[in-house]
């Protein structure tokens, strides 16, 4: 087909936690602009089984930009050059022919590296088992319109909740902070009225799981809100910023 | 550990403290830039002198000093820690790393921005704040006239045994008003005659405003304020008062005193 | 064997509460003494798993992501029916339940979908308690909208997220069981097998991903909630990991397989644009409330269009054919799921498909651009709109977007009683992998109301009744049971890693999806299926000659993962053959050429075929026995489904 690409792939791999790992070259030839990156990556993983080789290990599920689980870090950018998609989502339209294309896990230290481009993200579901939910037990809840949610709060919550958990926010941040992940989660609860019972419990519990997990801070570059594939806002951070202080210093309840 | 020492070990306490600090800091550029204004007077230096007798004489502003000596220490300290910690936080880097597609360079670069600060801090006290308090200063004597206060006479005063000191009052015999100050104007237009130290500030001045532009604004968030409807002002504040206004009237004093002297 | 479906006796909308009256339970002090594993995080895994373990009982929960919060359920996009009638436009449990049932060609049991439709409207109670961010109204309350094959607003939706937002909600539920240390989560870990001892289900043989290591869990139940297995036809909406090795290898211990060829195609999703394609991606069919759907008029003028020659939005209103508005006047576009793309494949079997490859039908916003502004339009569905543009560089809101028919969801599933019960004791199947409640067809908005009504609200009363009958006894894995069934799926995995042919996996998988989608796909007819049958047995046979599986055991090895899951959608796309050839007829997505009517809708043969076909796996390569449930309606008349 006319229009195909053929590309140079720089890519990490490194066979398990403990291997030390480096760049390996591959070509990647006859390449639709129609492809995904990972249909891309499935056709060389292809011709690598076909010649015996080891095929490239990265995560991926869906293959529609909400499980959060594809986490590339591609050309120096989580999820690659395009804003608000996730790597499942770009096509390589968004490339050159003759480009060169350099695939990187994430990196940070809460994230080991598990194999090649998969890392261990389960740091974030520790944060969210510390205290990401509403302490109701299955049944005996009122009816669904007894709360009436402005919508502004509700929609503001939702555009929190939208976070996919894919940690692009920490492979992108120059701290490896998990700040806008961890603020999503809070705000989402802190602004509905059925999370304002915990509310300040569970911001001083989160923070202290994604300190213990070994996030770096966050120094306000803005990176993340740029780079995360639904667009969540800093204003998250700020949010959390606010009732973590005031938990810390006003509320008398100590955690 | 106690409720406080919790919050000001975690993430979001330590930048609370470099958060206050800095922003106090920044304040205190406004005072510092206003009374360095005196400094483009032609009065050979006397309100400049003045001025600098009174900052360091006045008991309020001599606690804020000490305030801003330990904000200074604060900061500095807790960068070095905020940094530490957030290198642990990635201790394998990307080989390929595209930090200007989601991230201005000041942002990226507070810590080398700040420590060249610190070590302008350094020199700069050292030029002259401690020469002012340890050094041997010329006192400088200022005889205004009260009917014509554009007549003033300045003598440079000997040291002859007795031990020279700030002085000012009213010789109303005379109708002339009498000041006597450490001429710590002197020390300035000495220092800013050297082209190697005028280039050295205006450098300085350079870094601090891009580290303001970053600052300033980051300060706020990191007090969790970013309200939708005055957090713009606050970054136009961060932007042309804090990042360019105040560095660049900063960096003109030592350009205009340096062609003074030329 | 007699397959006993537990129906209680009584009233349809008495059934379940005395149901639940009569079920035994457990003493709260011995519900600590019960270990129940749950394979699978999504809705039903999860909501189920957190209402056990506050209950009381300890609880191992397995997926194979490497987050409980990546389970499939999190993609379903337009929303969660209930029955709250908040619109006061006509609604009730007994609507939502007559829908379900007509929905489904009636080919689900009356009670199952009745107690479905009692317990959608406690979903949206505990979602919304649960701090589920659904779409509210200025005053404050929550936002309906309507959905394919239902006339009345019921559906309640998070955006374009609906599955994410209550998956986020059970998997919050989960998080805060794990933090009690009631749940024992393990992730990137599959399940194998089932472990069963004495004709009772008491634990299954796992896989590390990560280190290979297998393992043997032990527990009082076992329940799988592992979801569809629509991966079988290689293209599909499912997750790339979706599979349907859990419920397989149960299978293949005993549980009999409900309706296996009943599958869903949905209506609307992105056409496949070239060979490289991994998956589809289904846009919510809530596009249908807004978007009509079109193809030319004339076959000249749809080829004009592929040339590019002819641009859609030039084509003249009376050019075009609104085939399901001109075929269905009082449901339009909002036809049932089955009735939309067996009229879309109809049109592009004429000749008058677009699209580069002709295998699409348009799905027009310009009128409700028109009339309600872009903003609503992008209000509503911004979202689905971005992800069109970003997967086909065109631009829906200037020309329309192109869609076609892909395989969606399977209704299909292992056989359950009224408990969720399969026929073996102690193990359950919850969501979409059991064969429950949607019959032949689901409408739209059901998945995740039946996912969370089985986790929620049926589990935690069904099982104590099974576990307060067996008793609290201690259960290890000393049983030999346990090494057998461990020595069984090694000598399996050591079995595909010996494969070093030619062929890759994948190759296999997409060469099953081409017969599965060719012959067993949205229409089926004898001789193809007959066709299809040998070909799989080509297939298997060749799979375990010629497949490569590279690499050990002992390692993060995606080819042997993927090798065992394609190794058993082979063998599940055969039992799929034989179900679709047994049922003569048409029903649902259940597609008899042979059977329809004179307008070529899916004709029922209610004499013949009112039962669930529940297979029973006899051994290797041997025939599978059909077993009969008769399905018996009682509440609703059995009519010719018809949405004119």
């Amino acid at each position: 087909m006319s229009g195909n690409m053929n590309l140079t792939l720089k890519v990490w791999r490194q066979e398990n936690a403990s291997d030390k790992g480096g760049f390996v070259t591959y070509k990647a030839e006859n390449i639709s602009p129609d492809m995904s990156f990972l249909e891309m990556l499935d056709v060389v993983n292809e011709s690598l089984i076909k010649k015996g080789t080891d095929p490239i290990h990265f995560d991926h599920d869906c293959r529609e930009g909400i499980c959060g689980m594809c986490s590339l870090y591609i050309n120096g950018r989580p999820h690659g050059p395009k804003r608000a998609i996730t790597t499942c989502q770009l096509h390589m339209r968004s490339f050159t022919d003759g480009e060169t294309i350099t695939i990187e896990p994430w990196r940070a230290t809460a994230f080991p590296v598990i194999k090649d481009l998969a890392v261990d993200r389960s740091a974030f579901d520790r944060i969210q088992q510390a205290g990401g939910y509403v302490s109701v037990n299955t049944g005996g809840v009122p009816d669904a319109n007894e709360i009436a949610i402005p919508k502004v709060i509700a929609d503001e919550a939702f555009n929190s909740a939208t976070c996919i958990q894919c940690g692009a926010c920490v492979a992108a941040c120059k701290n490896a902070s998990a700040m806008l992940f961890v603020s999503a989660k809070v705000s989402q609860l802190a602004l509905l009225p059925q999370g304002q019972p915990e509310r300040y419990r569970r911001v001083q519990s989160m923070v202290a799981q994604m300190d213990a997990e070994g996030f770096g801070g966050c120094t306000n570059t803005g990176a993340c809100e740029i780079e995360c594939p639904k667009e969540i806002s800093m204003t998250n951070i700020n949010r959390m910023r606010r009732d973590f202080f005031t938990a810390k210093l006003f509320k008398e309840e100590e955690i | 550990m106690s409720s406080f020492t919790k919050t000001f070990s975690s993430t979001l306490g330590k930048k609370l403290i470099m958060s206050l600090t800095g922003l106090f800091l920044a304040l205190f550029l406004i005072v510092h830039l206003i009374g360095n204004l005196q400094l483009f007077n032609d009065d050979a230096g006397k309100a400049f002198n003045e001025y600098s007798y009174f900052m360091t004489h006045f008991l309020p502003i001599k606690i804020v000093s000490y305030l801003l000596y330990a904000s200074i220490i604060l900061h500095a300290v807790y960068a070095v820690f905020v940094t530490i910690s957030n290198n642990k936080a990635r201790t394998v880097g990307y080989a390929q790393y595209n930090g200007s597609a989601n991230s201005s360079w000041s942002s990226r670069n507070m810590g080398i921005l700040g420590t060249i600060l610190l070590v302008f801090i350094v020199i700069h006290m050292k030029t002259f704040w401690w020469e002012y308090h340890n050094g041997a200063l010329p006192y400088t004597q200022y005889v205004t006239e009260l009917q014509n206060p554009a007549a003033v006479t300045v003598t440079e005063l000997q040291a002859s045994g007795v031990e020279l000191m700030h002085s000012s009052y009213i010789d109303a015999q005379n109708g002339v008003q009498v000041v006597v100050a450490k001429d710590l104007y002197q020390v300035v237009v000495e220092a800013f005659s050297h082209l190697w130290y005028v280039i050295l500030y205006v450098l300085s001045m350079i870094a601090m405003g891009f580290h303001l532009y970053h600052g300033f604004q980051s300060g706020f968030q990191s007090l969790g304020f970013d309200h939708n409807k005055y957090f713009p002002a606050i970054k136009f504040l961060g932007l042309w008062v804090f990042s360019i206004i105040i560095p660049a009237v900063f960096a003109a004093m030592p350009i205009y005193i340096y062609f003074l002297t030329q | 064997m007699i397959l006993d479906s537990k129906i209680p006796e009584g009233p349809l909308a008495e059934k379940w509460s005395k149901h639940k009256f009569n079920l035994k339970l457990v003493n709260p002090a011995n519900k600590r003494k019960y270990t129940v594993i749950v394979i699978g995080s999504g809705l039903a895994g999860a909501s189920a798993a957190a209402s056990l373990a506050e209950l009381g009982y300890n609880v191992k929960v397995f997926c194979f992501q490497d987050s409980p919060r990546r389970a499939h359920s999190i993609a379903a996009q337009g929303g969660i029916n209930a029955a709250k009638n908040y619109r006061n436009d006509g609604d009730s449990v007994y609507r939502l339940f007559y829908d379900t049932i007509k929905g489904g060609d009636y080919r689900a049991r009356e009670a199952n979908v009745h107690r479905l439709a009692e317990e959608s409207v406690n979903i949206i109670d505990q979602c919304v308690a649960q701090g589920v961010p659904f779409a509210r109204e200025y005053g404050g309350l929550l936002d309906n909208r309507s959905f394919g094959g239902s006339q009345v607003s019921r559906t309640f939706y998070a955006r374009g997220q609906t599955g994410q937002q209550l998956l986020l909600g059970a998997y919050s539920a989960l998080n805060r069981q794990i933090h009690e240390g009631k749940v024992k989560m393990y992730n990137r870990h599959e399940m194998l097998d089932v472990v069963v001892v004495d004709g009772k289900a008491q634990g299954v043989v796992t896989r590390d991903l990560i280190s290979g290591k297998l393992e043997t869990h032990a527990g009082h139940a076992v329940l799988l909630a592992s979801g569809g297995y629509g991966n079988v036809f290689y293209l599909s909406t499912n997750a790339m990991g979706s599979n349907t090795t859990a419920i397989w290898r149960a299978h293949k211990r005993g549980a009999f397989f409900g309706n296996p060829c009943y599958t869903q195609i949905h209506p609307t999703c992105i056409p496949v644009s070239g060979d490289h394609q991994s998956k589809l991606t289904l846009m919510s069919e809530s596009l249908r409330n807004d978007g009509r759907v079109w193809v030319p008029k004339t076959q000249a003028m749809a080829e004009q269009i592929r040339k590019g020659q002819l641009k859609a939005s030039d084509v003249k209103e009376d050019d075009r054919d609104y085939f399901l508005e001109r075929k269905y006047p009082s449901f339009g576009n909002l036809v049932p799921r089955d009735v939309a793309s067996r009229n879309a494949k109809e049109a592009v079997d004429d000749g008058r498909g677009v699209g580069g490859s002709g295998k699409a039908v348009y799905l027009d916003f310009s009128d409700a651009i028109n009339r309600l502004g872009k903003n609503a339009i992008q209000a509503k569905y911004g979202n689905l709109f971005d992800m069109y543009y970003q997967i086909t560089d065109e631009n829906p809101y200037e020309l329309p977007m192109r869609i076609y028919p892909a395989v969606h969801y399977t209704m299909g599933g292992l056989w359950v009683d009224y408990n969720l019960q399969t026929t073996v004791p102690g193990l359950y199947a919850l969501g979409e992998c059991n064969f429950s409640d949607h019959g032949a067809n689901r409408l739209g908005a059901s998945a995740l109301m039946q996912g969370l009504a089985d986790g929620y609200f049926v589990i935690p009363y069904t099982l104590g009744d099974y576990l307060a009958n067996i008793g609290p006894k201690p259960i290890d894995t000393s049983h030999p049971a346990f090494a057998e069934t461990q020595k069984a799926v090694e000598d399996r995995l050591n079995k595909l890693l010996s494969l070093k042919g030619t062929k890759t996996v994948d190759e296999y998988h997409r060469e099953l999806g081409n017969i599965m989608w060719e012959y067993c796909g949205m229409a089926r007819n004898e001789a193809g299926l007959i066709k299809a049958k040998g070909l799989i047995q080509e297939l298997k046979a060749d799979f375990w000659k010629n497949a490569i599986v590279l690499g050990k055991n002992e390692e993060l090895n995606m080819s042997l993962e993927k090798a065992g899951r394609v190794a058993d959608f082979i063998e599940l796309g055969e039992l799929m053959v034989d179900d679709a050839l047994n049922r003569k007829e048409s029903c649902g997505g259940h597609f008899r050429e042979e059977s329809q009517t004179d307008e070529g809708e899916a004709l029922r043969d209610d004499d013949n075929f009112a039962y669930v076909a529940a297979w029973e796996f006899t051994g290797e390569n041997m025939p599978e026995q059909l077993n009969k449930e008769a399905l018996v309606y009682e509440n609703v008349k059995l009519t010719q489904r018809s949405y004119k």
